[in-house]
């Protein structure tokens, strides 16, 4: 188990590299420099405070000598220096990540829950109205836009109901401690977490349902019906743990797809995220920052990833690490 | 004509998917015809801004620079259709050459060939195509360009499962005998085989390029000269307290869209491969 753990993570590197790799070639394909960028937005646009800018920060330098200083700096976890901030990227993106993170397991905690439990309600009324009624539901759920949802709920949550707040991750008056604090965070959190979660909940509770119908034809369970369990037990504790399989699979492969779906939500709700970082960085040609959050982001995703595999062999023991 | 026949009986018989083929023909209808019909430029300022719909002469209203909405949305649908179509043929092409070739050869082609792929679907796709898009400055060619870009790694690996699936089978050994040269034995003989699950879900992925496109121009990242859905419910977002209706009508229309594709699609698959189960 230690061996295949250690010898996943050794696979990570090769992967990493390719993608900084490409991130950086890509970036230097767009016209334009961080360079002309500062020196236009410090009102200093002279060719030759451009050219002291370049030589400050590298820029001048050939590409592939950039490409190594870069590389080089990866290797010992240095993600650069935004010029754009004045702060070095890591640091920028140490002060994002909490928030992201927060919305992104606040809403796959609610589309996993929420999911399994309409999966199984359907599965168990099969053919019946309920079933048909979450069918339908989820069919609709997952044909919506996300950022139109959280504007939409704005819409009637913020501004006609007045219920919760629109935007922000808190009041700014707000008391920054104690259980107030949370508590205020967390209101700020229903909406953005409930938009996210919307279309994953669809994907999950349609997976679920039909992982249990699968589940519910095998011969285990027809044993515990011999055996005249009764049905809430059946479901619950006999079909449901080994038809969530599917949907931890699929949760950890869209983990990648829910960070990209931060930054349209995190854009809609001023959520001060990664996400809105990425949409910054990019209006301000803010290279160090993308290529910081691009390489962050494909490496939390490997992991977690990584972490799906293994917590796949915890629910089903029959799995073997080698 | 025998198996399309086939086909048709059992897509037939999947009511959803035929209301979903309706509706999906009304709006192919809209996007064609429409521009011309309704003559109306969705750039020209017609009357009061911030006018509500059903209220008076544009039927759905004025956006916040009084622009018609419902010019909007009739140009804004052939503009989603046409970049959700073409990034999927593209993404369909690129991932079936993958595919096919990776699976097909496999030994080391399979091997270089798949390492890409999973590469590519290890970077989230959302921030690659922002990225993408914002490097090469928002046309309507790179928005289409970066959605295929994201988009045909999925193709690729269910495309390279068939291959492997079907390369052992006897008419491809037949073939073989015959002399026939790799190119002609993976193109003529077995993608043909290996194109009904494709199609299916070459059908879902064109909701999910119309889904990524709104998202995109939602962000201010599509062509400045066209007018997409996303972009309109981007513009009127800064209204959204005294004129919601701006941003909820062309999200209704993605809505729509989007569900009749996924209808469609699911009757394709059921008519199709009956085994395969959805993504």
């Amino acid at each position: 188990m230690t061996r295949y753990v250690l010898r996943r993570l050794l696979l990570l590197v090769p992967v990493v590299l390719a993608i900084a790799a490409l991130n950086f070639v890509l970036l230097h394909l767009a016209p334009g420099d961080a360079a002309e960028i500062i020196a236009g937005q410090s009102g200093h646009g002279t060719p030759e405070f451009v050219a002291q800018l370049r030589r400050e920060f590298g820029l001048d330098r050939p590409m592939y000598q950039q490409f190594f200083i870069f590389t080089g700096k990866l290797l010992t976890l240095d993600l650069g220096y935004s010029f754009v901030q004045s702060t070095p990227v890591a640091t920028l993106i140490a002060g994002r990540l909490p928030a992201t993170l927060l919305l992104m397991v606040s809403a796959l905690t609610l589309a996993i829950a929420g999911g399994v439990v309409l999966g199984v309600a359907a599965a168990r009324r099969r053919g019946r109205l309920a079933d048909a009624l979450i069918s339908v539901g989820a069919l609709v759920a997952y044909a919506i836009p996300a950022f139109w949802l959280g504007l939409m709920l704005i819409v009637l949550f913020s501004i006609h109901l007045n219920l919760l707040p629109s935007g922000g991750m808190f009041d700014v008056s707000a008391n920054r401690s104690g259980f107030a604090y949370a508590l205020d965070v967390a209101r700020h959190l229903v909406l953005p977490a409930l938009t996210m979660a919307l279309f994953y909940l669809a994907v999950y509770t349609r997976v679920m349902r039909a992982s249990m119908l699968e589940v519910y034809g095998l011969e285990y369970i027809v044993t515990a019906r011999a055996k005249g369990l009764g049905e809430q037990a059946i479901a619950w504790q006999h079909a449901a743990r080994n038809a969530a399989l599917p949907v931890v699979t699929l949760a950890g492969v869209q983990f990648g797809h829910l960070l990209g779906g931060s930054i349209l939500i995190e854009t809609v709700f001023g959520w001060p995220g990664l996400g809105r970082l990425v949409f910054d960085a990019l209006g301000q040609r803010d290279l160090n920052t993308l290529l910081g959050i691009l390489f962050v982001s494909s490496v939390v995703v490997v992991l977690v990833n990584l972490a799906v595999d293994l917590l796949y062999g915890w629910l089903d023991p029959r799995i073997v690490h080698r | 004509m025998k198996a399309l026949a086939a086909f048709w009986r059992r897509f037939r018989q999947n009511r959803p998917a035929v209301g979903g083929a309706v509706v999906l023909a009304l709006v192919v209808l809209v996007a064609a015809g429409g521009p011309a019909l309704y003559g109306v430029d969705p750039f020209d300022m017609v009357g009061r801004p911030f006018q509500p719909p059903f209220s008076g002469s544009p039927w759905l209203g004025t956006d916040v620079s009084g622009r018609d909405i419902l010019a909007g949305l009739v140009h804004g649908a052939s503009v989603s259709l046409a970049i959700g179509l073409i990034a999927t043929l593209a993404a369909t092409a690129l991932g079936v050459t993958f595919g096919a070739l990776a699976g097909y050869h496999g030994g080391w082609i399979d091997e270089v060939l798949m390492r890409i792929t999973d590469f590519f679907l290890t970077i989230p796709s959302f921030v690659l195509a922002v990225v993408l898009v914002a490097i090469f400055s928002p046309t309507t060619a790179s928005v289409t360009a970066a959605i295929a870009i994201v988009s045909w790694p999925s193709v690729a690996r269910l495309v390279r499962g068939e291959f492997i699936t079907q390369r052992s089978r006897e008419y491809v050994q037949a073939c073989h005998a015959m002399g026939m040269r790799d190119r002609e034995i993976i193109f003529l003989q077995i993608l043909p085989n290996a194109l009904p699950p494709v199609v299916v879900v070459a059908s879902l992925m064109v909701a999910t390029a119309i889904l990524t496109e709104s998202g995109l121009s939602f962000l201010g990242l599509s062509d400045p000269n066209v007018v997409s859905w996303g972009y309109m419910i981007g513009v009127a977002r800064s209204s959204l307290r005294t004129a919601w209706w701006m941003v909820a009508i062309p999200g209704v229309a993605i809505v729509i869209t989007v569900l009749a594709i996924n209808l469609v699609g699911e009757g394709l698959n059921d008519a199709l491969n009956p085994r395969l189960k959805q993504r």
